[in-house]
């Protein structure tokens, strides 16, 4: 899914019921996560629930930044896959260029997020923006 | 299924009724369904308008003024604070000081006597299940002045763990404090036995009061209690507004803690002398309009009386805990009815607390989730996060209906049945 579906889709969906039960199921569909990869070393702080998320460069020509993540609460789960189609297998430039705060208040979803998981959110944000800045 | 309380000694509905905004429909159209009273009470149309009418028709700064609002202000007031003696049974007025809510009592304690009396090898002892703000003001302080800190450990069930007091409670003990209430567990602590132990090592005895005392009478001169904090806006009243009793004589021995106008006899330019109590920790203006309305929270809850209340509470708490019970992977945290108050903290195995919280709120059923100021608390019992539904005296059995449905809707979410 790219990002302007997945804006479409939110717009679609209206109001926050009807997301926070589509991010549900968002999070069921997210890619499994390797189990032997849920290391301190692979924890994003800041964030209540446990959440793990690994990143790996792939070569070849212009570098992009494959990233998997996890979580045992799966709203949180849901949080991670729009993150994924934000910035999962795009260039560190792309990356790099792109607000996760305008993305969070374009689907809606800053007003209804606990300050917590905002900040649970911006911790993955951070470790992302800074594995794209280490591969630019 | 469990005992119903007769219409005649509490009509819920018509109690409902004093809150305007019980009656109020949520932004999506569904009820309210508001159980996080033991964060903060909702308001009755009576606190409401006491606060309002202080500001509309008669609003002055207080203890100041000598024309009329001033003087009406000032003893509206007094009024109130005789009305907290009143229901702590404290013996003078001058005992009750108004802060603003319990972490401000209790930090009053710990900086105003803890700072002048606790010596190197001092012990403070608190407990497993205190909320942090009756545990960090006695980290600080006893770090401060090279005392211990010291834990009453809690029982499987989530009691005070009385065998094991001995161990913590010696002659070292300058004080306790304990809550007469856990936030999380609703544990009901005995405090007449712990204050019986306490005085037979010379030690003082802080009760915080902020979850027991909206929902049990107190008398602090039977057992003899030294401190005792709670707040306003848990008691039904405003919030701004708390209460720290203290024992004349401790609050006479003890320095202030915060200075500056209305605490003072006499200042000269190198030192002051301090005003006579309660003026002495009342430095500054206080809540007023806050503490004038604390008055007719009181009064609502003295009026339909506290064993009534505590009648309706204990079988809404009971009905919860046997519907709760049933739903496959829920825990409670705590012990039985007949040890607590109307608190009731559990996980749903499979469902992270916000999640949980997060659909409940989708269906209007309020709720609390995290570790609820208690860290500590959730180390001991091995997890990070519960969610807590509380009661209060405007909760029905159809809204512990309405929390166990949600509960099912969230598990259905999660493809969890």
């Amino acid at each position: 899914m790219t990002l302007d579906e997945l804006y479409d889709e939110f717009d679609f969906l209206g109001d926050w019921e009807s997301k926070c039960e589509y991010l549900i199921e968002l999070g069921f569909d997210l890619p499994p996560f390797p189990a032997e990869a849920k290391t301190e070393e692979h924890r994003v702080h800041g964030c209540q629930s446990n959440v793990w998320l690994v990143a790996s460069v792939r070569g070849n020509g212009p570098p992009t930044i494959d990233i998997l993540a996890d979580s045992d609460a799966m709203i949180v789960r849901g949080l991670i896959a729009v993150l994924l189609t934000v910035y999962s297998g795009r260039t560190p430039r792309e990356i790099l260029a792109t607000d996760p705060q305008e993305v969070f208040s374009r689907l809606g979803l800053d007003r209804h997020l606990s300050s917590a998981r905002k900040n649970g959110l911006l911790g993955m944000v951070k470790r992302i923006r800074t594995l794209a800045a280490e591969a630019a | 299924m469990s005992e119903t309380i007769p219409d005649h000694v509490f009509d819920v509905e018509a109690v409902r009724r004093d809150f305007p905004i019980l009656g109020k429909p949520l932004s999506t159209g569904k009820p309210l369904v508001y159980l996080d009273t033991g964060a903060s009470a909702q308001k009755p149309q009576a606190v409401i308008d006491a606060e309002r009418e202080c500001y509309e028709n008669y609003f002055a700064n207080a203890y100041r003024g000598v024309y009329q609002f001033g003087d009406r202000v000032s003893q509206a007031l007094e009024a109130s604070r005789e009305t907290v003696r009143a229901l702590l049974n404290a013996a003078s007025g001058e005992e009750i000081v108004f802060t603003s809510g319990t972490t401000m009592s209790i930090n009053l304690v710990s900086n105003a006597w803890g700072r002048k009396f606790l010596r190197p090898g001092d012990e403070v002892l608190v407990t497993e299940m205190e909320h942090h703000a009756n545990l960090v003001p006695w980290q600080q302080i006893t770090r401060e002045k090279g005392a211990a800190l010291r834990y009453v450990p809690i029982t499987a069930d989530g009691r005070l763990d009385l065998d094991q007091l001995d161990e913590v409670l010696s002659d070292r003990t300058r004080l306790l404090a304990v809550t007469g209430m856990s936030n999380v567990l609703g544990t009901v602590n005995p405090i007449g036995e712990l204050v019986r132990r306490a005085k037979r090592v010379g030690a003082l005895v802080l009760v915080d009061g902020a979850q027991s005392v909206p929902h049990h009478t107190l008398d602090v001169r039977h057992p003899e209690i030294d401190f005792l904090a709670f707040s306003g806006h848990k008691l039904y009243g405003p919030t701004g507004v708390g209460v720290l009793y203290g024992r004349r004589e401790l609050l006479d021995a003890m320095d202030p803690f915060l200075c500056g106008g209305h605490m003072i006899e006499r200042v000269e330019r190198e030192h002051s002398t301090w005003a006579e109590l309660p003026a002495k920790f009342e430095a500054g203006t206080i809540p007023i309009a806050q503490a004038i309305a604390l008055k007719a929270g009181i009064e609502y809850v003295e009026r339909l009386g506290f064993d009534a209340i505590a009648a309706h509470e204990r079988a809404l708490l009971r009905y919860a805990h046997e519907r709760l019970g049933a739903i496959p992977g829920l825990t409670i945290y705590g012990p039985a009815v007949e040890h607590k108050g109307s608190i009731v903290s559990f996980t749903v195995a499979g469902i992270a607390a916000e999640d949980l919280a997060v659909l409940l709120d989708l269906k209007g059923v309020f709720v609390r989730h995290g570790h609820h100021c208690t860290m500590p608390l959730h180390a001991v019992l091995g997890v990070s996060a519960t969610v807590r539904a509380s009661f209060g005296l405007y909760n029905t059995r159809a809204e512990v209906d309405a929390l166990v449905e949600a509960i099912h809707f969230a598990r259905r979410k999660l493809r969890l049945e």
